[in-house]
């Protein structure tokens, strides 16, 4: 029988880990006004590299190349395919959205060749050793997710704010014609924002493999499915939003499974639909999300 | 005027363009016109005229609108224009402020500004506060207001801070787009004389305005556009005694004086249109 507080703490790590991956897809919305469908193959592709380097190049040399190679995979997959005609045109966005599947399928299929039915382990340093906070027992992997997902976040969040590149992308998101003429370089701003959503992808993988999951999995990358639902609620052009939306995900996820003894007449295995039970709801409230409200604007 | 190297004081030439829309629209024909440095050149013309066609062929956004330049030349001073993207006209020191304002609705008023210098890259931080400066002493009311979201600012507010983001690329040539376009009468004025004012500082603006009576009165050089092609051209005050020009641009009929024309033009916003 778990605690509620087990529960919360559980829903709080699964949350930042999901906050990785749906501000991931955020960026890259509001970049590039792309959905991208290959975010799940990112992830994989991620966590794939991590698993298979870690015995030569120990983990965090592993993490590193890993983070690296796949923040450049999409970087390239932005510029060399949804933007190959030389520059952003805002009017192909639902394209580019569309060929976004096809590499995700491309990514998947070799992967999944690649893994079997394997489990691969990461080699994380933390193992299954847990630790006592408090009245609950935790995993250690868990509260490095935590951690490593809030420093990791609250980065992003300074880059947003205090970095060219941040206005860059922000002026750029609001109207791009504008932005076009303050000389900002499109194809530039909008190439790293996807380097950097694949690098989040790739972070995000290894706590999604680590304890207690089993390892990595052939379908680990479905679990950017369920950051999906926590981006559109959290208003898909919202960083904020988004970070709201995976703890609202994370939390009712593990809410649900932690009574799920009590919630039997829902059947079995609602924790699995419950991101998208909540999205609905949330969307029928406020059709533009948590914080996707309309810009305050005055004519 | 003295002579100079090209690049001291650099003038926009525009010859003989072309513009087509989606390979099949064709929206300018054959236009030429000169921007000479420091000066005030009027661009008149009906609603799809290519007015703005031409200022994003000059700025380098057509592309955004899937057009291209297929015949002609634009130079600024030394520098070749035509098929450039925007960043070369920014560093060339060609900045466009684009029709109906089209500020950052959700970055505040400093955020604003900062992305008009995005364009030039890495600046040392003493030609940012100078430009800053020079758009503070412009427009004393954006000074107020730094941490405001420009959406909640004003129309002429908003036309300020769009003028001043500009601004913040130090801009040889500005590129100003309807600016009178939905503003009030006292404001159409206030946003003449921030004209006359940033011409007066040594910047050369090329004008697009359907309100002639003030766009005449601001120019030194008028031309008149319609249907792709550059119908009159003269300095601005001649211009402004033509029968054509008086009937059509400043809303005449009974042939009364240039003086009323344009100070009705000019405190009636869009009646001269």
């Amino acid at each position: 029988m778990t605690s509620l507080l087990d529960n919360v703490f559980n829903g709080l790590a699964l949350g930042a880990v999901y906050a990785l991956v749906a501000l991931g897809f955020v960026i890259i919305f509001k970049a590039s006004g792309v959905m991208n469908f290959a975010h799940g193959s990112l992830l994989l592709l991620g966590g794939y590299l991590t698993a298979v380097l870690h015995d030569d190049l120990g983990f965090a040399g592993a993490l590193a190349v890993s983070v690296l190679v796949t923040a450049a995979v999409a970087g390239a997959m932005d510029r060399f395919l949804l933007q190959a005609g030389g520059g952003p045109d805002p009017h192909t966005a639902h394209v580019q959205t569309i060929v976004t599947i096809g590499v995700d399928i491309l990514i998947v299929t070799d992967l999944s060749r690649r893994i079997g039915g394997d489990l691969l382990s990461l080699g994380d340093p933390w193992g299954d050793s847990v630790s006592g906070l408090g009245p609950v027992t935790v995993a250690d992997s868990r509260i490095a997710a935590i951690v490593v997902s809030a420093v990791v976040i609250a980065g992003v969040f300074a880059l947003f704010r205090y970095t060219t590149w941040g206005l860059s992308l922000r002026a750029s998101a609001e109207d791009v014609e504008a932005a076009s003429l303050m000389g900002v370089r499109l194809v530039r701003v909008r190439m790293l924002a996807w380097c950097l959503a694949g690098a989040l992808a790739a972070l995000a993988a290894v706590f999604l493999a680590a304890f207690p999951a089993p390892g990595l999995e052939r379908t680990t990358g479905q679990i950017a499915l369920k950051a999906f639902p926590a981006a559109i609620l959290g208003g898909m052009a919202s960083p904020p939003g988004a970070l709201a939306g995976s703890l609202l995900i994370g939390m009712t996820e593990a809410l649900v499974a932690g009574y799920q003894s009590d919630l039997h007449v829902l059947g079995e295995g609602f924790g699995d639909v419950a991101p998208y039970a909540v999205m609905v709801l949330v969307l029928l409230v406020r059709p533009t999300g948590l914080f996707g409200g309309k810009a305050a604007v005055r004519v | 005027m003295p002579e100079a190297p090209p690049d001291d004081e650099p003038a926009l030439h525009v010859e003989g363009l072309d513009v087509t829309y989606g390979r099949a629209l064709s929206a300018l024909r054959c236009v030429s016109l000169t921007v000479p440095h420091g000066t005030v050149v009027a661009l008149l013309g009906a609603n799809g005229a290519g007015k703005t066609t031409l200022l994003r062929a000059v700025s380098g956004t057509l592309r955004l609108h899937r057009g291209a330049v297929t015949a002609g030349r634009i130079r600024y001073g030394t520098t070749d224009l035509d098929g450039r993207d925007p960043v070369a006209a920014v560093r060339a020191g060609v900045v466009q402020v684009p029709e109906g304002r089209r500020v950052f609705a959700g970055l505040t008023v400093d955020e604003n500004l900062r992305s008009g210098g995005l364009g030039l890259g890495r600046r040392r931080p003493d030609q940012v506060a100078e430009a800053r400066e020079r758009v503070f002493t412009l427009f004393p009311r954006l000074a107020e207001r730094t941490r405001q979201a420009a959406g909640l600012l004003s129309g002429g507010e908003q036309q300020m801070l769009a003028i001043g983001r500009a601004l913040m690329a130090a801009p040889r040539l500005l590129l100003l787009d309807e600016p009178s376009l939905g503003l009030a009468p006292q404001m159409v004025y206030r946003i003449a004389e921030v004209v006359r004012e940033i011409n007066a500082q040594g910047t050369a603006v090329l004008l697009v305005e359907q309100n002639a009576g003030m766009a005449l009165s601001l120019a030194d050089t008028a031309h008149v556009l319609e249907v792709g092609e550059v119908r009159l051209s003269g300095p601005a005050d001649e211009l402004a005694r033509t029968d054509a020009v008086k009937r059509l641009y400043l809303g005449e009929t009974d042939g009364t004086g240039t003086e009323t024309a344009q100070r009705a033009g000019t405190t009636e916003g869009q009646g001269a249109a």
